[in-house]
């Protein structure tokens, strides 16, 4: 980052609208809108006064009759979204997680699902990402308000690159979808350039001793751990459940029937998130395989800067080892 | 403004029955629910005939995008614009005579999904201004000139996310926007200015930049000729807003200004005695 006022000499000084920088997977969201806008699809963005944050500046400065800024104001951008998307547009609106499935989850039931619209709702600094920012900024409910709202599909993508794939895949989705992203700065796990399948679990190994089955952020440090572990000789598998509605069921059920011990891991709470969905098929049929929910344990998070946290929480690839050591036996 | 605009007599005529029609068909459609927002509709019965009968641009095709829009903040009214609905052909006359009964698509509230008319779906107060922003910002931006009517209810000023919209649509400068308030003074605990008081609302609009009207909302021929100014006159550079004075319950003597009626249910013999009073009377 260059120091470009005078006021400012140090190299590492950066300001507010130099945060893309600092997030460069959120760039992936406005990568994905401006190739679907190049490609003449009638696509429109919106942001609550988080323009900088997620990256749709630059959807803006490209396209900028096809950006509406809606202030501080994230239900009706909301409902304005439903609105927009009557005349044949298909809206993305971002705003932090915490303000989009929990603080607008009506609007989101009433007039995106329930009227059946295909408006695209990216909640981004999801879970624990914003650190010491605090609770008000943190969204560890998302997954559970969302999951509970019918016919609506929820993605979390593990990195950007997986985000602007989604995104494109998006366009040809004829139902509301709920995108819950990191902050972006999660390692990349995939290439933007790769196909995204909407309800499709994506395996990364296959494993007798245990599967774990993660989404979002903590999907890199599990590939990681599983690969780890294999090569000590340890049969673990590897799951990112990207979709996690509808929910692959069959890749659970194959998982569970391969493994003695799946391993849920969301950056959520353990209640309502990934682990309670994958429960429920275990439940429903039968599985003999043990389920271990590993996530936020039903609290509200501490605040730290988010790599402590991660590691506080177990989040991190430190912590997922340690976990999966513990399941299997291999201290 | 334009001072041309105002109705034929003959005109009025017809409008002042279609007004009657809309009142005389939420009796009869509540009396198959046994329960339903009788005083609701009657508020915004000449609202109701002035739009569908006379402003709105139509054409039998529901769907087609260069339609007016309407959307009911207050959906619980939804009884008397079904009706209208059946009336344009936009949904079959056995549907409405099945109104609320299991199955059917019509209910208290409106449903875009399953009934052919409804330009959206309503029921949690507070957002359908946001929508019909959305509308307008998408009509504009794509270059189609429909004019976006917004019914809101005077209860509904209580809710915060009608001022999110109405900051975000006069930012905009949406002049195809049209909010109209149904100032019936009445909300399902009480009178609005002892619940929660809502005004002055007009300056409360005009404050946030909206292009105010204050009407008799039972005056078919004034409200017409306001609303046909406006789409007239579609360079104002601001949203516009109706506050339209009416009665709760108007037509039927013994609802107006009667809070209970809010929800209720005429027996046989009062909804008859009711039904005799709208057609006696020319409002």
């Amino acid at each position: 980052m260059s120091a470009k006022t005078a006021s400012r000499t140090s190299e590492a000084s950066w300001h507010y609208r130099e945060l893309n920088m600092k997030n460069p997977g959120l760039d992936h969201l406005s990568n994905g809108l401006i190739t679907l806008a190049e490609a003449g699809h009638p696509v429109v963005a919106g942001s609550a006064d988080l323009k900088y944050s997620n990256g749709l500046n630059r959807f803006a400065e490209r396209f900028p009759d096809r950006y509406f800024g809606f202030g501080i104001a994230e239900q009706n951008m909301v409902s304005a979204a439903a609105g927009l998307a009557t005349t044949g547009l298909v809206p993305y609106v971002a705003t932090f997680a915490s303000f989009l499935g929990l603080l607008a989850c009506e609007q989101i039931r009433m007039d995106v699902a329930y009227c059946a619209l295909p408006v695209r709702l990216i909640g981004h600094h999801t879970g624990i990402s914003m650190g010491f920012y605090g609770t008000s900024h943190h969204a560890t409910e998302d997954i559970g308000t969302m999951r509970s709202i019918a016919d609506l599909t929820i993605v979390s993508p593990a990195d950007g690159p997986q985000l602007e794939a989604a995104i494109r895949a998006s366009i040809d989705h004829d139902r509301p979808i709920y995108f819950r992203t990191g902050r972006g700065r999660e390692p990349n796990v995939y290439d933007p350039k790769a196909e995204f399948v909407f309800g499709r679990a994506i395996e990364h190994a296959v494993g007798e001793e245990l599967t774990i089955i993660a989404c979002g952020l903590p999907v890199h440090p599990s590939i990681a751990v599983a690969r780890k572990l294999a090569s000590e000789g340890r049969s673990v598998g590897m799951l990112d459940m990207a979709t996690v509605k509808p929910l692959d069921r069959d890749a659970v059920l194959a998982a569970a029937a391969r493994s003695r011990v799946i391993l849920t891991i969301e950056e959520h709470n353990i209640l309502g998130g990934l682990g309670s969905a994958v429960a429920e098929i275990l439940a429903e049929e039968g599985s003999p395989a043990r389920l271990v929910r590993h996530g936020i344990k039903d609290e509200f998070a501490l605040i730290a800067p988010p790599s402590h946290l991660y590691a506080h929480y177990e989040l991190d690839e430190a912590g997922i080892e340690r976990i999966a050591r513990e399941i299997i036996g291999a201290g | 403004m334009r001072n041309d605009l105002r109705p034929s007599e003959a005109e009025i005529e017809r409008l002042r029955e279609r007004a009657q029609f809309v009142r005389l068909e939420t009796i009869r459609l509540i009396e198959i629910a046994k329960t339903g927002h009788y005083s609701s509709v009657f508020s915004a019965a000449e609202i109701f005939a002035a739009l569908y009968y006379d402003v709105m641009r139509l054409s039998d095709d529901p769907k087609w995008p260069d339609r007016d829009r309407f959307l009911m903040g207050k959906g619980h009214a939804a009884v008397g614009l079904f009706p209208i609905l059946a009336d344009k052909g936009y949904i079959p006359r056995d549907v409405l005579d099945g109104y609320t009964r299991l199955g059917n698509p019509l209910g208290d509230h409106p449903d875009m999904r399953k009934v052919s008319g409804v330009d959206f779906s309503s029921g949690s107060i507070g957002h359908a201004l946001s929508n019909g922003l959305g509308m307008a910002l998408g009509g504009r931006m794509q270059n189609r000139d429909f004019f976006t009517f917004v019914m809101l209810g005077d209860g509904e000023m209580q809710e915060g996310q009608v001022w999110e919209a109405a900051t975000v649509a006069a930012h905009y400068g949406l002049s195809r926007l049209v909010a109209i308030v149904d100032r019936n003074g009445f909300q399902l605990d009480g009178r609005v200015d002892e619940m929660m008081g809502v005004e002055p609302l007009d300056e409360k609009w005009r404050a946030f930049g909206w292009d105010v009207h204050v009407v008799d909302g039972h005056d078919i021929a004034e409200l017409t000729t306001l609303m046909r100014r406006i789409k007239a006159d579609d360079t104002a550079g601001k949203p516009r807003c109706i506050i339209a004075r009416t009665l709760k319950g108007k037509g039927v003597s013994y609802m107006e200004e009667e809070p209970g009626w809010h929800l209720g249910y005429l027996a046989p013999e009062d909804a008859e005695a009711a039904r005799a009073e709208i057609l006696s009377k020319v409002i």
